[in-house]
């Protein structure tokens, strides 16, 4: 796969966030998060680190792909959510008043769990985030959508059809689309909410490999059902049960020697 | 012993309850295909003799009962230009409220809840009210304000006219508009939003962008509601812009205008002969319906050539 090298959007977009080298990327600290009154998230403390990936995992309704959208505060858009407790990402609070959430989102990116391409061509999905924080010159981006293509793992089988509808794409290729969509404006993290939940294992091979890959260039948090997916391509792993984290360590550990009995109950199948 | 076996899946069954209600909605089909048949078959029969090329394009003299002199020209152009001038105003206005209704204000809040209701009760308001509206508000509130506020010596905004005939439509189909807009905009999938939200777009980025162009059919089909509701009515213009008799067509949207479906009740009651003026009414409901018709496939037109162009995308 070609390297993913991508020609600069503007300066702001890679001034790197983290406060110093070594230090964890995102700092989760007591977090709570309440929808109305019901506490959806029970006071979370998670350091991940740098161009790993982290997986969230856990039973339907634990909250870690709640957890994961407080990581872009794509929560926001739900009504009467209230969050406790702190999300720092490169030493600075998400959530602080200041904080401009556009520019928050464009360094973390998201792919979610039902792949939704915007119904345009593939080539103008891919551009759309670029477009929107305004690129205009066509070399540029004919640049970076070949660019994001390819590291997605897309571009062998789109580059004859650039202009013709994403929709058309078959599952696993749509999703494909949502990932170079993703790593076209060049975020520093991608957060994943099932990402290959919906397709079918061939497909599923081909997202895990590309996954593998970007951790390369991008720090991944992936939410997933899949506990040998979860093993296959984490560097750590953490278990959530009914919105409260029960452990996080290296993947390693998490499924061959845990610390607490639900997890070990969790990732052989004993319950969940 | 099993009361399954007993059963003989072999023999068909005549099932009363089925039968019956099969026959009862095909005989409501029928019943309704049957009403419109009859209505458009006597239109066109009875109307079709006296439509003409010189019907469609006269200007009548003051006595319009005579067949052979009267024409339908100015009330063709009255009735098509009331409702394009009230397609302006109704649908950017319906469309933001719809969409402030649908994106922007919480759905919880009490704000949402009465606007909601008052669109609703709006629907529900008898099309004389609307008339009786705007001749109280456009012609004598804010026509007169205008002509104070301008110094008119003699009434220029504040009579009936064009403008005010079309704002009061404008009112009157705002329900139609703006529930059709907004069930355009909730059929976007909410994945799309979420998309180019965390791509880093702006609400109003994702708006324009991707939320509209996807619900722009059904907007338009909210339009072509609007329109076919305004071209036949009366009773919302018979105070606020339409004439008994004009001898020459409008120049201005402060002017009077005639109308076909007014012209239909003139017809129909001020005639000195009935037998006479027989046949210019139904001619002049025919052209009421073809103009109508014809409002509606422009807008369907329009919408199939965009939803092609959706489909496409070059």
């Amino acid at each position: 796969m070609a390297e993913i090298t991508l020609p600069k959007i503007s300066p702001t977009e890679l001034r790197p966030l983290a406060a110093g080298a070594g230090a964890p990327l995102i700092q989760i600290s007591d977090l709570s998060l309440y929808y109305g009154t019901s506490k959806a998230l029970k006071n979370i403390s998670l350091s991940l680190g740098e161009k790993v990936v982290t997986a969230f995992i856990g039973p339907s309704g634990c909250g870690k792909s709640t957890l994961l959208r407080c990581l872009n505060r794509m929560n926001d858009l739900i009504d009467n959510v209230r969050i406790e407790g702190s999300v720092t990402i490169g030493g600075h609070d998400i959530n602080g008043d200041n904080v401009d959430v556009i520019e928050l989102r464009k360094r973390v990116g998201m792919v979610f769990q039902k792949s939704n391409p915007f119904p345009k061509s593939i080539y103008e999905n891919v551009a759309y985030g670029l477009r929107l924080h305004g690129v205009k010159d066509k070399s540029e981006m004919d640049g970076v959508v070949e660019q994001s293509l390819r590291g997605a793992a897309l571009w062998d089988e789109v580059k004859d059809r650039l202009h013709s509808s994403a929709l058309g794409l078959s599952g696993g290729q749509q999703q494909r689309l949502c990932i170079a969509r993703a790593i076209a404006i060049r975020p520093e993290i991608i957060l994943m909410d099932e990402p290959a939940s919906a397709l079918d294992p061939i497909a599923t091979t081909r997202i895990e490999e590309l996954i593998l890959e970007l951790k390369k260039e991008f720090t991944i948090v992936i939410v997933t059902h899949n506990m040998q997916q979860a093993a296959r391509i984490s560097d750590y792993t953490a278990f959530f049960y009914i919105g409260e984290l029960i452990e996080f360590d290296t993947t390693t550990k998490i499924f061959t020697n845990p610390a607490k009995r639900q997890t070990e109950d969790y990732v052989t199948g004993r319950f969940g | 012993m099993n009361p399954v076996n007993t059963i003989d899946f072999r023999t068909k069954k005549f099932r009363a309850g089925s039968f019956f209600f099969t026959g009862l909605t095909g005989l409501a089909t029928v019943l309704i295909l049957a009403i419109l048949a009859t209505i458009l078959t006597d239109v066109v029969y009875n109307g079709w003799g006296t439509l003409s090329w010189h019907f469609v394009s006269t200007i009548p003299k003051k006595d319009f009962f005579d067949s052979k002199t009267t024409g339908v020209l100015p009330m063709i152009i009255g009735t098509a230009s009331r409702v394009f001038v009230m397609t302006l105003f109704v649908l950017p206005i319906g469309v933001i409220t719809a969409i402030y209704l649908t994106e922007y204000a919480p759905n919880t809040s009490i704000i949402t809840r009465i606007i909601r209701a008052a669109v609703n009760n709006l629907a529900g308001v008898p099309s004389i009210v609307f008339g009786l509206f705007g001749l109280g508000f456009f012609v004598n509130f804010v026509g007169k304000n205008l002509d104070v506020l301008f110094h008119h010596p003699t009434a220029v905004w504040g009579q009936p006219a064009i403008i005010w005939a079309s704002l009061t439509l404008a009112v009157m189909t705002m329900p139609v508009v703006i529930v059709a807009t907004e069930e355009a905009l909730k059929a976007v999938p909410q994945g799309l939003r979420e998309a180019s939200l965390a791509l880093g777009g702006t609400k109003l980025q994702t708006i324009i962008k991707i939320v509209l162009p996807q619900a722009l059919p059904g907007i338009l089909t909210g339009g072509i509601l609007a329109v076919s509701r305004a071209a036949g009515e009366v009773a919302p213009i018979l105070f606020t812009g339409v004439a008994y008799y004009m001898a020459s067509l409008p120049q201005h949207l402060t002017d009077q205008f005639m109308d076909l479906g007014y012209h239909v009740f003139v017809l129909s009651t001020q005639s000195p002969n009935i037998q006479q003026t027989e046949p210019i009414l139904y001619a002049t409901v025919l052209v009421l319906l073809i103009l109508t018709f014809a409002l509606n496939l422009v807008a369907i037109f329009i919408r199939s050539n965009m939803r092609r162009k959706m489909r496409s995308l070059h």
